[in-house]
């Protein structure tokens, strides 16, 4: 499936999707791939607090937030609903 | 290693006081369950200290089995051995042996969390590679199983090398089979490495090749990952010359442009998604009320006005179910300290006993029931997941203000007390962010400040209603409100002037639901309980001793014995060391509208402020007020010598002002000065606080009285 420039950022609420490419410059996103955010990941948008951010995503049964800022650096390909 | 030779001598036959046979690291992930573990596996028989030169505990801990005891030292919680905050530095210090003072460990206890194998497999495989003898104790599978997750521990232990114990720690299920494995873990055969990344494993080789002795590839390869970091240099000194110059260039070679930990986290997730599609058979999920209940407040609006219940509900408990307990002790201190003047008639020993001790005292035990309530909440909303969630919610509103959602659990324990509270700034990663917390925390009103208030606005504000809403509670949350707005306001502006610097980095874990322990919160509540009173039993009786003997002596043999008693008192009281203290300073706080009665008092408050209420009540005892026959009335009824009221309103509030920001608390003083490792900021935030509260109440009173 194509990119499409999405990203963690763009992922709807219920959403999934699969890590495709990571910005890793920035030493807060290398943070969040040690916590298990790399590629190859399947991960689903859970909530968002009021705003939009920061924004809470599991992956194999864990909770992660992340902030707006630093989800943008996470391609990924939506994976489609019903799935 | 020598285990295979060693002779095993029954218990019975040893005769002197035995050593630890074994010393062992338990090492996990934060909220993995290691804690829970480590106390049922240990314990009462624990020691809580420090390691050298930083403010993280070393929690050690002993296991006893009959032929052996095991040390066992639960480390911080760590995702990685690539180390980011401190406490995951300690853990991974500890792990290698490079610590002073703690022993390099004979073994590891890998914690693993069965609901989390994702994160825990990540760590745990960087553990297998340490070529220590391993055990993994497989915790909460109770709670993955209800969840859908079943493990095959036999295959998860096949392809670890390493074996495995589930356990339910809440229930005590497989601790037996666990202790027993950790007391023989000399006998556990070290795992292989698993060849997660070849690569790196051959650049390791490479350079303790021509080491001056030998070196583990574990430090080898973080070295290579991390980089020549100061807690690598001492590996770095082993390396040849010829290797330490070669250090750089095989790092390019290895990672190329890529930053070395995103390919390790990369190569390393890869095993673990590989390790979970053999392990882990995910069974159909059923609704449980923990996904009801996390779905419910994943939505943005219900999650925050969810957070504000809680928070309502939880103050509202502390107050309206510690007030009949609260009466009582009152009750029997005053009762206690009549009956002392009875037995033992008036002099000055039961005046020190009665008005000194148990007066003092019990000023103290008084707020005990209030703060077991909240301390209560917090650790059951802190063990339930809920105030990691609370941190998220809270994470834009605090970032506008430079924190980060990290801030709020100290924020929201410094409601009970600033001293656990600003402990609790350990989990903040940011230095920067950490001392702008640590400033702001005191500001919150805290369980000392309470009776303060509580004795004012009861004396002084109607109990008139406005609306629905009681005037005086009214009053009460403005108080709270104002603390609230002033630690904001302090954290603002220590980030955009002293600690200045880049945004605090945010992410958080954020832990389903789950019910807390009953045993692990007892045990908590016991301790904070424990270090109240002790701070009551020592600090404050050792305030109220003075503060009483500076009440009472020097004695004077000038007052006319023809005087009434009250008066007698009163001209005692004002020539004593007390009444000359409050005296002297009375012109600097004149402008304030304070009397020297009160700033006696306050001068009293500053090692601890609960003491002003002793104090008062000492000093309003005597005299004319002492007619009036609660304190309240009797500060209603003080008057200057022209008569006129000392506590008008304007004065009243500038007082409360005063109590809202003036840092009076030795404790909190030598508690910022522990976390901060500088005697600058606890300076610094004691002159900050009492200028802002001075400053306050001047502006409150001049303005009322103008």
């Amino acid at each position: 499936m194509a990119i499409n420039g999405s990203t963690l950022a763009t992922l709807k609420r219920g959403q999934k999707g699969v890590i495709r490419a990571i910005n890793a410059a920035d030493p807060q996103v290398q943070r969040l791939m040690v916590l298990g955010l790399v590629e190859g990941t399947e991960v689903e948008h859970a909530s968002s607090a009021i705003g939009g951010d920061p924004m809470e995503f599991r992956l194999f049964g864990c909770g992660i937030s992340l902030r707006q800022e630093h989800a943008r650096h996470f391609k990924v390909a939506p994976v489609a609903a019903g799935d | 290693m020598t285990k295979s030779s060693e002779i095993r001598i029954p218990a019975n036959e040893i005769t002197v006081a035995k050593r630890t046979d074994a010393s062992v690291a338990v090492v996990g992930n934060p909220n993995s369950g290691k804690s829970t573990l480590f106390n049922r596996l240990t314990g009462l028989k624990q020691r809580i200290g420090n390691y050298p030169g930083v403010t993280v505990e070393k929690h050690v801990g002993y296991l006893k089995t009959d032929d052996a005891t095991t040390e066992l030292v639960d480390l911080p919680g760590t995702h990685s051995l690539s180390a980011h905050s401190l406490e995951e530095h300690i853990s991974v210090d500890v792990i290698f042996g490079r610590i002073e003072g703690t022993k390099s460990p004979d073994g590891i206890l890998a914690v693993l969390d069965a609901t989390n194998l994702y994160q825990g497999l990540f760590l745990v495989q960087q553990l297998v590679d340490l070529e220590l003898p391993m055990i993994v104790a497989l915790t909460m599978t109770d709670a993955a199983e209800k969840s859908g997750i079943q493990v095959d521990t036999a295959a998860l232990s096949a392809l670890l090398g390493v074996p495995v114990y589930p356990v339910i720690a809440t229930t005590g299920t497989g601790l037996e089979m666990l202790r027993r494995a950790i007391s023989g873990i000399k006998d556990v055969e070290p795992p292989r490495r698993i060849r997660v990344w070849p690569e790196l494993t051959a650049a390791a080789a490479e350079l303790a090749e021509d080491a001056h002795e030998r070196l583990r590839f574990a430090e080898l390869e973080r070295l290579l990952i991390d980089g020549p970091t100061a807690s690598n240099q001492a590996i770095v000194a082993k390396l040849s010359d010829t290797s330490k110059a070669r250090i750089e260039e095989i790092r390019t070679a290895l990672f190329g442009s890529e930053p070395p930990i995103a390919r390790d986290a990369h190569v390393r997730y890869a095993w673990v998604r590989e390790v979970l599609d053999k392990v882990q058979k995910a069974a159909p999920v059923y609704v449980s009320w923990r996904t009801r209940v996390t779905d419910f407040l994943n939505r943005p609006f219900p999650g925050t006005i969810g957070l504000f219940l809680v928070m309502a509900i939880v103050f509202q408990a502390v107050f309206a179910w510690a007030t009949p307990i609260m009466d009582a002790i009152d009750a029997s201190s005053s009762s206690l300290s009549a009956s002392v003047f009875t037995a033992l008639g008036d002099n000055a020993f039961s005046s020190l006993i009665a008005d000194g001790v148990i007066a003092g005292v019990g000023s103290v035990v008084i707020f005990l029931p209030q703060i077991i309530i909240l301390f209560l909440f917090i650790i059951l909303l802190e063990d339930s997941g809920y105030l990691a969630r609370a941190a998220y919610l809270m994470d834009r509103a605090m970032r506008s203000v430079g924190l980060s959602g990290q801030s709020i659990i100290p924020m929201i324990s410094s409601f009970a007390c600033a001293v656990p509270g600003i402990m609790a700034t350990r989990v903040i990663p940011s230095r920067r962010d950490r001392i702008a917390t640590i400033m702001a925390a005191p500001f919150m009103t805290c369980s000392a400040r309470l009776p303060v208030y509580a004795l004012l606005i009861a004396a002084f504000v109607p109990a008139t209603n406005v609306g629905f809403l009681n005037l005086q509670g009214l009053v009460l949350f403005g108080l709270y409100l104002f603390g609230i707005v002033m630690g904001i306001l302090t954290a603002l502006l220590m980030r955009k002037t002293a600690l200045r610097g880049p945004k605090p980095p945010f992410a958080l874990m954020l832990p389903e639901f789950r019910r807390p322990n009953l045993q692990t919160v007892a045990i908590q509540l016991l301790g904070r309980a424990k270090v109240f009173l002790k701070r009551a039993g020592t600090v404050i009786f050792a305030v109220a001793v003075i503060v009483w003997a500076l009440a009472y002596f020097p004695r004077s043999n000038d007052i006319d014995p023809g005087l009434d008693a009250n008066t007698a008192a009163a001209l005692q009281m004002e020539q004593s060391w007390l009444g000359r203290a409050g005296k002297a300073i009375e012109p600097v706080f004149e402008p304030l509208g304070w009397d020297w009665r009160v700033s006696s008092a306050v001068i009293a408050g500053f090692p601890a402020r609960e003491v002003v209420i002793a104090v008062l009540g000492t000093v309003y005892a005597v005299g004319d007020e002492a007619d009036e026959g609660t304190l309240s009335g009797r500060l209603k009824a003080a008057t200057r010598p022209d008569g006129s009221k000392v506590f008008t309103l304007p004065m009243v509030i500038g007082l409360l002002i005063f109590y809202a920001c003036c840092l009076q608390c030795a404790a909190t003083l030598a508690i910022i000065r522990r976390e901060t490792n500088t005697w600058r900021w606890p300076l610094f935030a004691w002159g900050y606080m009492t200028v802002i509260g001075y400053l306050g109440a001047l502006v409150a009173f001049q303005l009322g009285s103008a």
